[in-house]
């Protein structure tokens, strides 16, 4: 995972709430067996409305979306965040995420910052004619308007983004308490080993 | 011990912590991991980079459900046939490859076993409860029926399991949903869920993982908890959660993977330490009453737009949300729905009975109930029943639930995912209405422009006889 610790650039004011992980990468382009060019599906169904934000030359590459509650629900594939790293996206701004969604963001270098409706409001006026800067240091959204808001963002994952940190190297440092684990549920429930 | 009054969900999170960071971020054990084909290949190849190998393959289960043909499987001869499509015959091929570099169990497409993960891990007694069980797929929730900790990951996760058995992750808030009273006729364990959904909202779970309690789910069948389970998702919680019973011993019991002799003796016995205690607390806590709710079924393109069948389409300005009315306005377009209509008049031209959702042996026998001696109406233009499983395939047919619908006008096809996302070539063609009993109805989700409905098995069959949706209790006589 590439380290991140700013995003700065113009946003895409999507706006719409419960943005679902088939309106991000519909499922025929999940038949892919690498990570890599799924830009070119990424929301399908809302590129094929006239006007759509997403082929405005306005924001032709931002490098943010601000959206409505819930962006990312439905199914757990991974390729929506390849989707949209693939496009150029670094940062998802909503009210809310879901859970399986922000994960798969994270561990592809793709920050969501949660804030209030009201700020995303805010956001969403702003983004359509300037551009907005996140700072993960910091942990703020601000704009040239002098806005600034700050998110919260569990410290884990902003210690493992702005290090680029790989998961699955630090979990194997704890390869002996796995391990042990192991041992002890062999003991306790036997009827776990398949 | 523990002597704090503590939830099913606070037991079963607490028998899987291997190592808690300073920060409260868990490492926690991964008992059961099913793979599929869709969301593994790259998993698989981020391991091959990176020189590792699978922990336990033996906690390990593959099997492909999303791309294969529902058609024939073999030739006459039993020979294998090809998959037309040429992406989806790779991804399989990527599947059956690495399952056995990585020494991982795998159920071929042509086994009598393959199924839908998400019907064969129950059926195959791989998924037990009380075990933390994962899928890169988010209807892993289903197992949460079983009283596992069982919810859906994305690839990346996916690896980190394969490497390492375990996943880091942050404790969740509980929520207990509360059910209680009786079913009327014609009620059924999807109209409960959608019922449910429809009440908290497609984000309301969003951060909990939730507990189904009450007398309307301990009386539920092991299908019919699964299928409630099964959609927690779309309410936006990861995993929904049912406590393991007399039901489910009775179900596992015998079942190709699940303990037995001593081991079970020693199973059931910790199974018993699981329900919530009394006096243990929920961070949220949603009741209904199982009197008000009816068949239920969505009119938009959330799982949250759910109107009882004796509804109307609702007219978006009566949303309070600024926000809902705009999608409510989307969604009706996209859906070809005017305000005000009745649902029962609305018309269908596809019939859907499958998915991880309703796809199991009670589920087919209660849309077989409804077709029965029926015809599916003519404006029908396409009629699938869908066996989760080969296993469930061939207990139907053995108890003439096959010809029941192929009489009717159905056609009865293999086990897959199929309809529910149309990876597959079962597809819903744009701006016709699918009467389905998968668990999404958004956009493009059954084919580009389709427009789905989620239903119960029972009020798909409905539908398929009536040609439009209906009231299944009309139908069969008894209101």
């Amino acid at each position: 995972m590439q380290p991140i610790k700013m995003v700065e650039g113009r946003a895409y004011p999507l706006g719409r709430k419960n943005v679902d992980t088939d309106v991000i990468i519909p499922a025929p382009y999940l038949k892919t067996i690498t990570r890599n060019g799924l830009g070119k599906g990424a929301f399908e169904t809302i590129r094929a409305e006239p006007g759509n934000v997403f082929d405005d030359p306005e924001y032709q590459g931002a490098p943010v979306i601000i959206a409505g509650d819930n962006f990312g629900c439905g199914s757990s594939r991974e390729h929506a965040a390849w989707a949209l790293y693939d496009m150029g996206v670094r940062a998802v701004i909503a009210p809310s995420f879901s859970d399986i969604f922000s994960g798969n963001a994270f561990k592809n270098g793709i920050l969501t910052v949660v804030l209030p409706q009201e700020a995303v409001d805010r956001l969403l006026e702003v983004a359509k004619t300037d551009p907005i800067t996140i700072d993960l240091d910091h942990c703020t959204v601000t704009t040239p308007f002098q806005d600034r808001f700050t998110f919260a963002i569990d410290p884990f994952r902003r210690d493992c983004l702005l290090n680029g940190t790989d998961e699955i190297g630090l979990t194997l440092t704890a390869d002996a308490r796995i391990s042990a684990f192991e041992t002890r549920m062999a003991a306790d429930r036997p009827w776990l080993a398949a | 011990m523990n002597s704090k009054p503590r939830t099913l969900y606070e037991k079963i999170w607490d028998a899987h912590v291997v190592d808690k960071r300073d920060d409260g971020t868990c490492l926690i054990y991964i008992d059961r991991h099913l793979v599929h084909e869709v969301t593994s290949p790259q998993a698989f190849e981020g391991l091959r980079v990176a020189g590792r190998k699978v922990r336990r393959p033996d906690l390990t289960l593959a099997v492909p459900d999303h791309n294969l043909p529902t058609t024939p499987r073999v030739d006459a001869q039993g020979r294998r046939l090809p998959i037309a499509d040429p992406e989806s015959a790779q991804q399989l091929a990527a599947l059956e490859a690495n399952a056995p570099a990585f020494g991982i169990r795998y159920i071929d497409a042509t086994a009598p076993e393959q199924g839908i993960v998400h019907v064969v891990g129950p059926e195959q007694g791989f998924s037990l409860p009380g075990t933390t069980i994962v899928c890169g797929d988010s209807h892993t929730a289903a197992h949460g029926g079983l009283g596992a900790l069982a919810f859906g990951i994305g690839t990346s996760e996916v690896e980190h399991v394969l490497a390492t058995q375990t996943l880091l992750l942050k404790q969740s808030k509980t929520m207990e949903i509360r059910v209680d009273g009786t079913l009327g006729f014609g009620v059924s364990p999807k109209d409960v869920v959608l019922a449910i959904i429809g009440k908290i909202g497609a984000a309301g779970g969003t951060g909990y993982v939730i507990e189904y309690t009450g007398d309307v789910i301990q009386a539920m069948s092991v299908e019919g908890r699964l299928t409630v389970s099964n959609m927690s998702i779309e309410g936006g919680a990861r995993a929904g959660l049912i406590a393991p019973d007399e039901t489910i011993y009775a179900y596992l019991k015998g079942k190709p993977m699940a303990p037995a002799g001593e081991d079970w003796e020693q199973a059931t016995a910790w199974w018993r330490t699981l329900p919530t205690d009394i006096g243990a607390t929920y961070d949220a806590v949603v009741k209904l009453d199982a009197s008000n709710i009816a068949p239920n079924l969505t009119w938009g393109t959330s799982p949250e737009d759910v109107v009882p069948i004796t509804g109307s389409v609702p007219d978006p300005a009566s949303f309070d949300d600024p926000a809902k009315q705009a999608a409510a306005r989307k969604s009706l377009d996209y859906m070809g729905l005017e305000p005000g209509t009745r649902m029962q008049d609305v018309p269908v031209e596809h019939i859907f009975i499958g998915s991880c959702t309703n796809s199991r042996i009670e589920d087919l026998r209660a849309a077989a109930e409804v077709v029965k001696g029926r015809k599916v109406a003519d404006r029908i233009r396409q009629a699938l029943v869908v066996p989760g499983s080969g296993l469930v395939k061939r207990q139907a047919e053995e108890e003439g639930l096959d010809r029941i619908f192929i009489d009717a006008g159905f056609q009865w096809r293999e086990p897959g995912c199929s309809m529910c996302l149309a990876m597959n070539p079962d597809k819903v063609p744009p701006g016709e209405r699918c009467a389905s009993t998968s668990n999404r109805n958004f956009v493009g989700r059954q084919g580009p422009g389709a427009r789905t409905h989620l239903v119960s098995p029972a009020m798909a069959a409905a539908a398929a006889i009536a040609g439009r949706f209906a009231d299944v209790r009309e139908l069969m006589g008894n209101h």
